[in-house]
């Protein structure tokens, strides 16, 4: 697919990185930055080109007439939406843009249909609605969600007093008695995709795969709390604090915000008269215990600096017991940051490039290959993926068990017609159905890519 | 550095060589010559070598500009140096070096030669010297990259390191497709060629490695006279795709993708014509007394000014005789050398034309201390730092030159042999002037001077960087 990203920031880089790896794309970057280009053009397989991505002449050098799609995620709304419109009229191709101001946030709807747009992305508000999935949910550190949300994949710890600590996985079924997979462990560097006789150990992260109904009765099972929070603490007054803010009153938690900017806890006030807003540096210890740290049930950092967001949540893990997420934009020490105990991590870039890398994989999906959706768990290293079952599939009519698969591939769950079923041995995949996969290995376009 | 990764990059290239090694033995064997063990025994032996070492990819892939350069540098070397294996061991050329000699003439497209008599070489010998040019015109990295692509990075690091002039770009997104594109457009104007001079009398033979010979820009020739002997349609004929070769690539490219107008917005290529005009016109009214018929004369100055200033080195006179005027023109456009991604050697047209510019801008600056005014090519300005490495590339190519010439001059020879020798060596033209001319050759030099002419031919192909890091010690440190 012929693809022009506008805008080479952190969203652009991510979506170039993603995206390079399928090595099904010609890609085509724009940005005003000399140095930018020179750099990304170094590093990855794409064309680079310096000029204003809004502008008629600097597209159509970029071949806008042979495209399929253009993303525009520069730092401005109203670049992206007239590189949109361009683009629209004179590629007639599709389009994604990053639009983040609030004001606009009411109007997507409308801007979209008018402006002839395919998809609108909001990174802070993709984020948002992230983090009051984790609060909704909180014993799970991470959690995806497949087939418009009846599938949920979800990340959790194996800690020393769990029940699963040095189970099998066959002992650990027989145990809980629920419709759940588990899918992959994480065990220091190393990442499997567990069979029957798989030894669990306390400090594994585990992915399991469960319908959302299950996932709760699931988490009950095994003593884990299942209730949303109460309440919640945020700290940093911007963008994403409002949206979040917003869909967390709505879910009945309270939500108290603490920012150091006496006009933006002002605005603040305005917008989200239901919330509390409290003037304060929250670097300051006796700020936060003031306020009630201690008997918070979640904490959230999404202050503009990352370092202050680490530090927050080491703190606020001594001082509750309560849910602790981490926004981190910018900084990436992956592997250190991980090693931190800052509850969940919050990668809002990565959010929208997942978001947006999908939409792309769907379109793909008319073109030939025919992925779904693709979630990377595992910080990139494992690859969910969901695929549509055609007629002339050489999965179907056949046992699970009786399928030659490849090593390292399991078939987390089958959705037949908005049933979810759980696979076992025995299972049969018709057509019609979609299925999804959990890999190890990259690079999947099509169902049949699993059979040995 | 990452040394895990050179070798195996390292370790294609050479398997892509010995590849194409298979070529002369097929010619041996067709003319049956008892020289065709040779090509296939290093043949055989590169690939094994060149498989097992590239057989396990590196765990560690990181690649960065350095690697690129290292990778492309030592590819040149090694090249070079397999390359001259067969010659050497079927001893029609007794001396190691002077193999490495002539087959770094090839790769690099020089076509300066150790050879006396080229005529006593079997035919293979001769159609490997001249297929070395084709497989040096374009790059054997970019051959690489059209088939068998690496991780992201490695890719654009090393067409980097490879690609002649100073902007390097791709035609399309894709690095495979680019490569892909290039040798395409390459092929096919070979073919073209090839097909045109067999219909105008040569024999398939003559035919094949004229046309591979010039579309690398390479010259080496399989008579003593080079093109002299032939009809003068041929001769147009080898003019014309030389020029054609000296070309930028993207021109064909656009041609292509008709978008014709952008054609004549490239500066560079206007610039590389009017010089070919101006240069025939002068050349001819100079010389033209001396001749009998004036077209001749014209055919002459034409085919002269064509191979110099493409740097590909074929003769059909020997303007060693010309008055000086028409000699010193030569020696410009031996200087200027053809267009930056075309398959012709030198310091590139647009080279030149962003160094005026910044003289020009220079210049303003002192009459207008506080204006401010951007380099400009092709409509649009020039990034300062493609301006300030065109500018530092001269000097460096000044002190390499001079260095040269300076070892050089230890050996017997006069001083224009000398100051032309290293010229035409450095931007792989072939020959000079006086002892090196085109009736000339380059077997008199001692060790000393002929391993300093390797060195420049490499240098001067790869445009400098890629071989002088490589004498560069913190290059080669772990960390």
């Amino acid at each position: 697919m012929k693809i022009i990203i506008v805008g080479c920031g952190k969203i652009g880089l991510s979506i170039v990185k993603q995206l390079i790896i399928e090595k099904k794309h010609d890609i085509t970057v724009i940005d005003k930055n000399q140095d930018v280009i020179n750099d990304i053009t170094n590093n990855f397989d794409v064309m680079g080109l310096v000029g204003n991505g809004a502008s008629y002449s600097v597209q159509r050098e970029a071949q806008v007439e042979k495209t399929d799609l253009l993303i525009a995620v520069t730092g401005s709304d109203e670049i992206n939406l007239l590189c949109c419109l361009f683009a629209r009229k004179a590629g007639n191709c599709n389009t994604i843009a990053r639009v983040r101001d609030p004001l606009y946030s009411k109007e997507i709807q409308y801007i979209k249909d008018e402006l002839g747009l395919s998809m609108i992305i909001n990174p802070e508000y993709a984020a948002a609605v992230e983090i009051s999935r984790l609060l909704r949910f909180p014993s799970a550190d991470k959690i995806d969600t497949f087939a418009k949300g009846r599938v949920e994949l979800l990340n959790i710890v194996i800690t020393e007093d769990s029940p699963f600590a040095d189970k099998t996985l066959i002992e650990v079924s027989k145990r809980v008695l629920s419709d759940i997979l588990i899918c992959t462990v994480e065990r220091g560097e190393d990442i499997f995709i567990p069979n029957g006789p798989f030894i669990l150990r306390a400090g594994d992260k585990i992915t399991i795969v469960a319908s959302a109904v299950n996932s709760r009765e699931f988490f009950t099972k095994i003593g884990f709390d299942t209730h949303q929070v109460k309440d919640t603490m945020i700290v940093g007054g911007g963008r994403m604090t409002y949206y979040l803010a917003e869909i967390l009153l709505k879910m009945g938690i309270r939500v108290k915000v603490v920012d150091s900017d006496r006009e933006r806890c002002e605005s603040l006030s305005e917008m989200l008269p239901k919330a509390t807003i409290i003037n304060g540096d929250a670097t300051n210890q006796e700020v936060l215990i003031e306020e009630g740290i201690e008997g918070c049930d979640s904490f959230v950092s999404l202050t503009g600096i990352d370092e202050t967001n680490i530090f927050l949540s080491l703190f606020a893990k001594t001082k509750t017991q309560g849910k602790v997420v981490t926004k981190i934009d910018r900084i990436s020490f992956d592997d250190i940051i991980s090693t931190f105990n800052l509850g969940s991590l919050i990668y809002p870039d990565k959010i929208a490039a997942d978001y947006i890398v999908s939409y792309v994989r769907a379109m793909q999906n008319t073109i030939g290959s025919n992925v779904e959706t693709m979630i990377k768990l595992n910080s990139g290293r494992v690859e969910a993926l969901e695929f549509k079952i055609t007629s002339n599939s050489p999965i179907i009519g056949r046992p699970l068990m009786e399928l030659n698969l490849k090593r390292d591939i399991l078939i987390g769950c089958i959705n037949r017609k908005g049933t979810i079923i759980i696979p076992k041995g025995q299972s049969v995949v018709e057509a019609g159905d979609t299925v999804i996969v959990v890999t190890t290995r990259s690079g999947l376009s099509d169902i049949k890519d699993i059979l040995e | 550095m990452n040394i895990a990764v050179i070798i195996y990059t390292l370790g294609r290239v050479i398997a892509l060589e010995a590849a194409f090694m298979a070529l002369p033995g097929i010619v041996a064997l067709i003319y049956r010559e008892n020289v065709w063990w040779a090509y296939f025994l290093v043949a055989l032996l590169g690939m094994l070598l060149g498989l097992l070492v590239s057989i396990k990819k590196p765990k560690n892939m990181q690649f960065f500009a350095k690697e690129g350069f290292a990778t492309v540098g030592l590819s040149w070397f090694l090249m070079s140096l397999v390359g001259a294996l067969p010659l050497f061991i079927s001893r029609e050329i007794p001396n190691y070096i002077d193999a490495v000699f002539e087959m770094s003439s090839g790769f690099t497209t020089t076509g300066a030669t150790i050879l006396t008599s080229v005529e006593d070489m079997s035919h293979a010998a001769n159609f490997w010297r001249c297929f070395s040019h084709w497989i040096g015109g374009m790059g054997i990295i970019v051959f690489l990259l059209a088939v068998l692509p690496m991780a992201g990075s490695v890719n654009m690091h090393l067409l980097r390191a490879e690609s002649p002039g100073p902007v390097v770009g791709k035609l399309v997104p894709k690095m495979k497709d680019s490569s892909q594109i290039l040798y395409l457009i390459y092929f096919a104007l070979t073919l073209i060629q090839f097909v045109s001079l067999w219909i105008m009398g040569m024999n398939p033979y003559e035919a094949i490695c004229t046309a591979v010979a010039t579309a690398g820009t390479g010259g080496f020739g399989i008579y003593n006279d080079s093109i002299a002997s032939f009809s003068t349609p041929i001769k147009w004929n080898v003019t014309i795709f030389m020029i054609l070769f000296g070309i930028n690539f993207n021109v064909y490219f656009l041609l292509l993708a008709r978008k014709f107008k952008a054609i004549f917005k490239i500066e560079e290529v206007r610039a590389y014509l009017g010089m070919i005009l101006l240069s025939v016109i002068i050349i001819t009214l100079s010389i033209f007394r001396t001749y009998a018929k004036f077209g001749d004369a014209l055919t002459d100055a034409a085919f002269q000014v064509g191979s110099i200033i493409t740097t590909t080195g074929f003769a059909t006179c020997d303007f060693n005789e010309w008055p000086s005027l028409p000699k010193t023109i030569l020696i410009i456009l031996m200087l200027t050398g053809a267009c930056a991604g075309s398959t012709g050697g030198g310091l590139k047209f647009s080279r030149i034309l962003i160094g005026m510019k910044a003289v020009k801008q220079e210049v303003n600056s002192f009459i207008h201390p506080r204006s401010i005014k951007a380099v400009e090519m092709d409509d649009r300005a020039l990034d300062k730092n493609v301006v300030k490495s065109v500018c530092v590339y001269f000097v460096l190519f000044a002190l390499i030159y001079f260095g040269s010439v300076f070892i050089v001059s230890i050996d017997k020879y006069d001083m224009v042999t000398n100051f032309t020798s290293v010229l035409a060596t450095m931007n792989n033209i072939g020959p000079g002037l006086n002892a090196v001319g085109p009736s000339g050759n380059f077997a008199g030099f001692n060790y000393l001077s002929k391993i300093v002419f390797i060195f420049d031919m490499l240098a001067g192909r790869l445009e400098l960087y890629p071989i002088l890091l490589l004498f560069a010690p913190p290059m080669w440190k772990k960390h």
